[in-house]
Order: structure tokens, then sequence, then C-alpha cells
């Protein structure tokens, strides 16, 4: 029964929706206002909706995702196909769309991607800022890294973050009853479970997520940036050379060897094998854990990157959703877009998620499913603490050729085998200066 | 023979009536006399019938080589980013490259890795098919099963390499240890030069079966005469392998090693799924940094001049290769 009157008024408003763009009205989710003016869908008979998305790491948020996608094909008469693709593929796939000009009329893009193909996309303002205003305003980084020279080039979707997952049982075996709050305390801490053969795991490999969670996370949290907020390469600053110091400290005192050798799956094997003690990763660790090892889901939680001299920082992820400049049927993707961001909707996708991503605006953080489990409540306040790729300064193209050159990894990484700090520092900024030229 | 055949009827269809013709022929033929007359005349003439054959395979050679590689080239000497128009900025980008510390490196290591696993390849693979070219039960089945990892799509192969070089639970490490090798676990993929070594490793295991199937082949065609001749004149093994074998299979070891460094040298899954370029860049080769700058950072046109680094390279390999074919002729 419930079931039914909520499509009932999915359906309304779905409808209501789309026949206020139909008649040029201005259009924000749920407005009273606009229920009596009851016209059908707009939308010409035969209208495809082609949708790419990611194969996420958690299934039952794909299976939610196809599910919504297919009632808003019902509710607006639009054939809507939704097409799955490992990460690692998007990227060539969003270029030969955007270079072909045929694909896909929404792709699911990952952090600052509307930066890279700000040429391919469509303007999406109007959806953008309706969420901003139903929410009362996004998170900053979600507006940095959908926002492109002033205007929305993608709406955002969802907020991914990496916070520390550790072993509360033998945090406590070491006298620490909370996780530390500062990376001093972090480090004293976890020489003492190195000791006990209990290391923490952090990867400093080439690979997309991990060692960059480290990498920029850390440098900030010194005070250091890979550039300033013009652009100017500042990265060989003593703030830099005190966070070399410390990461070099922390591998040889609190951190597992294996490290240099780990991708982004490495950390996820050694925690459940119960070969590490503590690591910075997305919430897989603990839906893994909590299905196959429960008395390892029993005794790890979560805690917040701690804090340097100059704060705490997250290098946080995100989602969002580009309207392809390419797409004949923009107007039906927004309202996809629109309808799928709007609260009913969205509701369901993020509970199917389970606390794996958090919504782009501060206001999901008030959802119910972020009750339902005390140890996820680090994921929900994460995204505050979120910054990006080229922060201060914007999450440029230049920003992203830093980030897959794996600079600042590759800087600690070399400072770990042996390079002295000062000159990892030196050899960064020579190799930021050329990919921010 | 297929000549002959259409010849006469063509000839015979131009007069109506001809009692060779079949009569529904002749009616069909008679209102359109002049085309297929005169196309069959074209189609007489060599150079025309030795075009139209010609025409498909140049068509799919413009198509998927000729196009794509001007547009490469095009692509080497722009600023094109995804999205956006390209200017031509000529050697920019080569310029570029060449005062990149990662690219540089990257250059190094694709010859490193190409050279190395070749000549490993082709040793073990000479190995291997004179081994197998002797004769033992179940001769066949070894044979086949030799083709094994090289059948095996790269990529899932690799991810078992992935696992057995693991930093936690690689099988290696734990034979090693339980044989009191080793007290401490190896980062098989935690060091530059030990990962290059697992790269060129996993490489030589998955092209090696082609070495050794091929120049198997190749031995198969080697007269035993030869060899039971050089026996009664007092060569020992080594002496026939170095002075009967060695020269009769050379132009097939040749070619194997040619085709074989042109696809070691842009080789990209393995070395992206096993280490991504890393540790500390020191394992990128051409292809993977191409990858990442083309793909990831969405700048076509550097992406394009990494890769192309490697063409002259590879036509010099080319051109020898083609050389030496013809001068076999």
């Amino acid at each position: 029964m419930a079931e039914s009157e909520g499509v009932a008024s999915i359906n309304r408003r779905a409808f209501l929706k789309t026949a206020g763009v139909a008649t040029g009205a201005a259009v924000a989710g749920g407005i009273p206002g606009i229920v009596a003016a009851q016209k059908a869908p707009s939308f010409p008979k035969g209208t495809k909706l082609s949708i790419l998305e990611w194969v996420s790491f958690v299934p039952a948020s794909d299976v939610e995702f196809k599910r919504l996608a297919a009632e808003f094909g019902k509710l607006a008469g639009v054939e809507v196909t939704v097409d799955m693709i490992n990460m690692n593929d998007l990227n060539p796939r969003i270029a030969s769309a955007i270079e072909t000009k045929a694909g896909p009329d929404i792709i699911m893009m990952i952090n600052n991607w509307p930066h890279l193909y700000v040429d391919g996309l469509a303007d999406v303002e109007d959806v953008a800022e309706e969420i901003a205003k139903r929410d009362g305003g996004y998170y900053d980084i979600s507006r940095k890294i959908n926002m492109v020279d002033g205007r929305w080039k993608a709406v955002p979707f969802t907020m991914g973050s990496g916070v520390w997952n550790y072993r509360e049982d033998w945090f406590k075996e070491v006298g620490a009853n909370k996780f530390p709050d500062t990376w001093d305390e972090l480090r004293k801490v976890g020489t003492a479970l190195k000791k006990k053969n209990f290391p923490i795991g952090q990867a400093f490999g080439h690979s997309l997520g991990d060692p960059n969670s480290w990498a920029y996370a850390v440098t900030w949290c010194f005070g250091a940036t890979e550039i300033d907020d013009k652009g100017k390469v500042v990265i060989n600053s003593k703030e830099t050379i005190e966070a070399l110091k410390f990461t070099v400290a922390f591998w040889k005192d609190c951190l597992d060897e294996g490290g240099l050798a780990w991708d982004d799956t490495n950390n996820n094997r050694a925690f459940l094998a119960g070969t590490i003690s503590a690591t910075i990763n997305g919430a897989s660790i603990y839906f893994v854990a909590k299905r196959q090892f429960p008395e390892i889901a029993k005794a790890m939680n979560h805690a917040h990157m701690p804090k340097g001299p100059a704060g705490r920082f997250y290098y946080q992820g995100g989602q969002e959703h580009g309207v392809m400049k390419y797409s004949k049927n923009q107007q039906v993707a927004k309202e996809f877009l629109r309808w799928l961001m709007d609260r009913p909707q969205y509701d369901k996708y993020i509970a199917a998620n389970d606390g794996y991503v958090g919504g782009p605006t501060p206001y999901w953080e008030k959802h119910p499913l972020w009750e339902k489990d005390p140890k996820l409540v680090t994921f929900r306040d994460a995204p505050k603490f979120g910054r990006w790729t080229g922060y201060p300064g914007q999450p440029s193209r230049k920003a992203s050729e830093a980030l897959v050159k794996y600079i600042l990894v590759d800087m600690y990484a070399q400072a770990i085998k042996g390079m002295k700090p000062e000159d990892a520092a030196k050899w960064a900024e020579a190799e930021l200066k050329k990919a921010y030229a | 023979m297929a000549d002959q055949r259409i010849e006469p009827i063509l000839a015979e269809s131009g007069a109506p009536g001809a009692s060779a013709i079949p009569a529904p022929v002749v009616v069909v033929a008679v209102p359109k006399l002049g085309r297929p007359k005169r196309l069959g005349e074209l189609l007489e003439r060599e150079n025309v019938l030795a075009g139209v054959l010609l025409a498909p395979t140049l068509v799919i050679l413009t198509l998927f080589i000729a196009y794509p590689f001007v547009l490469g080239i095009w692509l080497a000497v722009s600023d094109k980013v995804v999205g956006r128009p390209g200017n031509f900025v000529g050697l920019q980008n080569f310029w570029v490259n060449l005062n990149d510390s990662i690219f540089l490196r990257a250059f190094q290591n694709t010859f490193v890795y190409t050279f190395i696993a070749t000549i490993l390849k082709l040793m073990l693979g000479m190995a291997a098919a004179l081994l197998l070219n002797q004769h033992f039960r179940f001769k066949r089945i070894v044979r086949a099963s030799m083709l094994l990892p090289w059948i095996v799509p790269t990529v899932l192969s690799t991810l078992a390499w992935q696992w057995m070089f693991d930093a936690t639970f690689s099988v290696f490490n734990w034979m090693l240890m339980n044989a009191g090798i080793i007290s401490q676990r190896i980062l098989w993929l935690g060091d530059g030069t030990l990962a290059m070594g697992c790269l060129i490793t996993v490489n030589v295991w998955r092209g090696m079966p082609f070495f050794a199937i091929t120049l198997l082949a190749g031995l198969q065609t080697v007269n035993p005469d030869l060899h039971e001749a050089a026996e009664i004149d007092g060569a020992n093994a080594w002496q026939r392998f170095w002075r009967v074998t060695l020269p009769l299979i050379k132009p097939i070891m040749l070619v194997v090693v040619l085709f074989s460094m042109i696809a070691t040298f842009a080789d990209f899954q393995l070395i992206y799924v096993l280490t991504r370029g890393g540790p500390y860049s020191s394992t990128h080769v051409f292809g993977t940094y191409a990858y990442e700058i083309a793909m990831r950072a969405a700048k076509l046109g550097q992406g394009a001049s990494i890769s192309l680094f490697l063409f002259p390279f590879l036509l010099m390999v080319i051109v020898f290769q083609l050389w030496y074919i013809r001068r076999g002729d």
C-alpha cells in the first residue's frame, strides 16, 4: 500500500515537472503551485534516453539505479537504457563519445572530470541550482568540481570518502581508547602497534584511490599545497618537507613495508586477513567484513583523518552526471537528473548504498541511514573536510595531469625509498611546473 | 581457368540465338547488350582486374591502418584535448616529452623491457622447440598445452600473476620462506628494478609459447638427412645445432623475433594491470604513460606524441624485416 502511494506521488511529480518544462514555467522540485497544471509529458513518442554508469562497488546501488531509470522511463514515456562499465573504462569511453559526438545522453563522471570534458558537456545550471536552493547549498567540493568558469557542467551525484578503518580492539591493546585526533598521536600509537606486529597499511604505488588519499590529504594537513589559488606551483615549501619527513618516519615506525607495491585492493585484503591494524579506505572493507568476517566487523570502526598543523583534510571523491553536448535528448536527460535527484528517488538510491556514498549536499547528512549503523557516521561527516586536486586552485585539466603523473604520490614514494625530503620536494616542484605550465 | 570460362560466354552472348547458350540467358542479355560487354572487356584488362581485386584490401587498409595512422601523426603535432579542435604546434609535444623525466624513464624502460624480454623469449622458446621436436609420449598434448599462456587473455593471466606477486600473499614468498631461503618477504612489485624484472618475467611467460611453436614449425622443415650426414662427419649435438639447424631456421627465427619485438615494444595490458607504471613511475613504458596522459588527463595530442615516439624505431624494424624477407626470395 505504502509502495503504491509512493509510486503515485512520484508519478505526479515527474509528470508535473515535465509539464513545467513544456510550458516554459520555472521548475523547482516539488513546488505545490504547479501541481495544478496537470499536463501530459511532452516527450515525443519513441524518445530514447541512454545513460552510462560505472559498476558500483555496492551492487545493490546498481540495481536501485536501474530500477529508478526504468521507473522514470515508464512515467515519462521514454525508452531508457542504462549501461554499466568498469570505472577504468569510463575515460576512454567518454573521450570517444565526445570526439565522435555520439553515445550516451548522460554519463556518470568522477571527481574533477567535468573540467576535463567541459567542451563536451551541456550546461546544467537549472537542475544544479534547483538542488542547491532546495537543500540549502552544496559542499564546497561539489561546487568546485562541477562548475567550470562559473557554469554548472554536471549535476553532483554523490560524495565518496576514504576514512580511517581501524581495529578498535588492537588500538585499545596499545592504550588508544579512541582513534588519535592528530597525526603525531597516530604516529605514537602506530609505532606501538607495529611493534606488536600490527602495522598500519598504506599504498604508495600507482593506483587511482588510496595512494592519493595519503599524498594529497597529508600534504594539506601539514599546510602545503601543489599550487596556490592563482595556479602558481608552491610545493617546494617547508610545510611539504615537514609532511615528507613525517611520512618517512611514519613509514619506518608504523607502516607495513608492502605499501610501495600496493594498489587500491591490497589494503582491503590485508585488513580482512588481519595483517594490518588500520588503513584509509571507503566502506568496502566494513561491508565485506559484515558479510564474511563478522568478528572483524565487530572489532573495527571508522575514524576521521587526523589533524595536522593546518587542520583536517580529505582527498575527497565525488560522482556527478554530465549531460552530453552532442545529445539530442538534453531536455529529457535533464528531466531525468532532476527527477533522480529529487528527494523521494534519491532517498532510495542513497539508502541502497548503505553509507558507501553520501549525498552532494549537507542536507543528506540527516538521512536516517546514518542512524542505522553508528560505525558509518564518519563517512557522513567526511565531505565537509574534502578538498580537490589542485586545491586551493581550480581542479583543472592541469591538476588532472599532475594527478595522472602521480607526482605527489611519487614524491612521497621516493622519499620513502631514501631520497632526501628536500630533494623530493624539489623534484615534485619541477614536475608540477611542467604539469601546470 | 576462370577466364577461359567467362570468355566464350561473353563473346557468344553478343550474338543472339547462338546455340551454345541456353535460351533464357540470351533473352536476358539482349536488351542490356552494351553494358556487360563493356564491363567484361574492361575486366579482361589485367590492370583493371587487378585494381578491382585489390580495391577491398586497399579500402580496408586505408580505413583501418592509414587513416588512424595519419590521424595519430596529426594528433601528435597538435595541442588537441578531448572535445576541443586541436591547433598545429609542430614538434612542441615531442620537445615536452624530451624534457619530461617520467617520459625519459618510460623511454629507457621500453627498450630494456623489449630487448631483455625478446632475448629471453628467443632462448627459452628455442629450447622448448628443440625439446618438443623430440619424440615422446603425449607429445601432442604437451605441444598444445604449451600454447596456453599465449591463448589466455592477458588481463586474466596477469591478474593471476598479480596474486603471485602480492605483497602480503605472494605464493613465491610463501614457498621461499618455507624452504628456508628467505626470512623476510620480498616485495616483488615494491621496488623499481625488481618490478621491472617481474614484468619481464610475465611477458616472457606469455610470449615464449609463440616462439616455441613457430620455431618448432621451422625445426620440422629441417631435413633429417642433413643431421645424419653431419653426424657421420663427426659433428656433435652442439655443432649440429649451430651449423645445421640454426642456419636453416634463421629466416623464421628472425621473423618471429621482429614480430615479437614490435608487440613487446607496444605492450600495455600487462604493465597496466600489474603496476600502472609504479612504484614511483619506475615501470612506465610508452604505452602506459601515453594512456595516462591521453585518456586520464584528456591530452590526446601529448599522448599521441608519446606513443609515436615508437614510430621511428618500429619503422626501422619493419624495413629491416621486409628487406630480409625479400632478400630471401
